[in-house]
């Protein structure tokens, strides 16, 4: 319950527009290395199907309508007052962006 | 005619399950473990003498936080799946003998002291529901309007869990009449703390620990005591500093008694706390490698092994219980999830996930024994848990 509430806070929170997902470029290699993370790693909390667990649903169909860039910032800066922690010590702007958008296609179905 | 046909299915499930049993062969079940594939959804059946997988079970759904309990035979594995299946695994014949689909999502279960129920911990619905060990039959259902974690059975037919978001923990107490037909007294205390993330209960069922991931904190609850009353252990181990990020929840389990102290990972720290089990008071602190997962105890409880969350989850620490001092490091690759010592400590298995593997070394010399091919290998469990309570 809590974990909704400070993500509607930071979607109130955040101006930027739902424009189309721009895919970043990633170099050769890290996009692969980025994919095994989200399904095992996020997987841990969020589940390999991504179905959720001690994390929240992250399917598509959970996740239309959410501004890429807004995942993004939580996948950056984590969900205070949640198991979700930061990842920007490990992960950079674009790769963030990269995982936003892969979770938004689907790309972990 | 029926003879042949009977003759060449025979041979065919023969071919089949080269590991399995034939027909007047002999296999114990003392020696035998289940090594959970988390992507594939099967269950390898290892030999440990043998450092070898003898078969694979496939079809057991979402193993993607699998747990397993035995039943007190030995025979069976009861394999608790996140998507909220429960299976039970015949060993011998390598065959699920029985599955169902008892939930939306599922993070663990237990056994009951006398092996007749078998009770999963479920996020969603959040609660408890225990079945029959022997048919499945769902026996009982316990919401309890949170996610439950921490479910460990108790001696007298009791399971012990705690709730997430309410920060209570339940007995369920089935001693009393038959558990198909009679309800379980249930005992609420509350005053757990924030967000308990997981609980472990000492292997004489005394001391259950719940790990708080909302406070710096542990609550410990004495099973002995009259009324069961919750007391805060640990209480501000973070001494104010903020902490560092989780990217994976420690887990607590039975093996955390070394000696006359608890080990027990710090959450948001590089840390395991040594907790004396008489005062429960801090004795010290371990300052490790990474956030650690898993902090077990050698079954002589002489050293602890650690391994730690991503990204710092190639490696294991050993400690030694005495000095409290890492003594020795391994780095068995990527991605080590989990980590099993034979009944009596002489080895210990490491599961490397990203290498495809699971290591073995011997806990003496450090020396790596042996190894077995495992897709995406997460969770090692030795029968020998048959007989421990909590496990």
């Amino acid at each position: 319950m809590r974990e909704a509430f400070a993500f509607l806070m930071l979607l109130a929170a955040t101006a930027a527009p739902a424009s189309p997902a721009e895919a970043a470029e990633l170099p050769p290699g890290r996009a692969a290395e980025l994919e095994r993370l989200v399904l095992q790693d996020c997987g841990s909390c969020h589940g390999l199907t991504m179905k959720g667990g001690l994390g929240s649903d992250l399917r598509p169909e959970s996740l239309a309508g959410k501004p890429v860039e807004v995942l993004t910032e939580i996948v950056l800066d984590g969900v205070p007052g949640t198991p979700m922690p930061p990842w920007r010590p490990l992960l950079s702007e674009d790769e963030a962006r990269w995982i936003a958008n892969y979770l938004l296609n689907g790309g972990a179905q | 005619m029926i003879r042949t046909l009977a003759f060449c299915l025979l041979s065919l499930a023969v071919l089949a399950s080269a590991g399995a049993l034939r027909a007047g062969e002999l296999r114990a079940t003392g020696d035998l473990g289940v090594i959970v594939e988390r992507a594939s959804g099967a269950l390898l059946i290892i030999d440990q003498s043998d450092h070898a997988a003898i078969g694979r079970v496939e079809g057991l759904g979402d193993l993607s936080h699998a747990s397993v309990v035995f039943s007190p035979d030995e025979r069976f594995a009861y394999v608790f799946g996140r998507d909220g299946g429960l299976s039970k695994v015949d060993l011998l014949t390598q065959r699920v003998a029985k599955r169902v689909l008892q939930s939306g999502n599922a993070i663990g279960g237990a056994i009951s002291d006398d092996g007749r129920l078998v009770a999963v911990s479920n996020y969603e619905p959040g609660g408890v529901r225990v079945f029959d060990a022997g048919t499945l039959e769902m026996v009982a259902d316990i919401p309890t309007g949170s996610k439950t974690i921490g479910l460990v059975d108790a001696p007298g037919r009791r399971f012990v869990f705690t709730l997430w978001d309410a920060g209570e923990t339940w007995v369920a107490d089935f001693s009393e009449g038959e558990p198909e037909v009679t309800r379980p007294a249930i005992t609420r205390i509350e005053g757990i703390g924030t967000n308990p993330y997981d609980a472990l209960i000492t292997a004489d069922g005394r001391h259950y620990i719940a790990g708080l991931f909302g406070e710096d904190g542990l609550t410990a609850i004495d099973l002995w005591q009259s009324p069961l009353t919750p007391r805060r252990i640990l209480s501000g181990y973070g001494r104010g500093e903020a902490p560092l990020p989780v990217y994976k929840m420690p887990h607590l389990e039975g093996w955390a008694l070394a000696g006359e102290r608890f080990v027990l990972p710090a959450v948001g720290r590089h840390e395991v706390l040594w907790v004396d089990t008489r005062s429960l008071e801090e004795t010290g602190r371990t300052k490790t490698h990474g956030q650690p997962v898993f902090a077990v105890a050698r079954p002589d409880g002489r050293q602890v092994w650690v391994n730690f969350a991503h990204p710092l989850n190639d490696t294991v620490e050993v400690i030694d219980t005495p000095s409290g001092e890492v003594i020795h490091t391994l780095k068995p690759g990527p991605a080590v999830l989990h980590m099993e010592f034979t009944a009596r400590g002489h080895e210990v298995w490491v599961s490397v996930r990203d290498a495809g593997r699971v290591d073995i070394y011997d806990t003496r010399s450090f020396e790596k024994l042996g190894e077995i091919a495992a897709e995406t290998p997460s969770g090692i469990f030795f029968t020998a848990r048959a007989h421990r309570t909590g496990l």
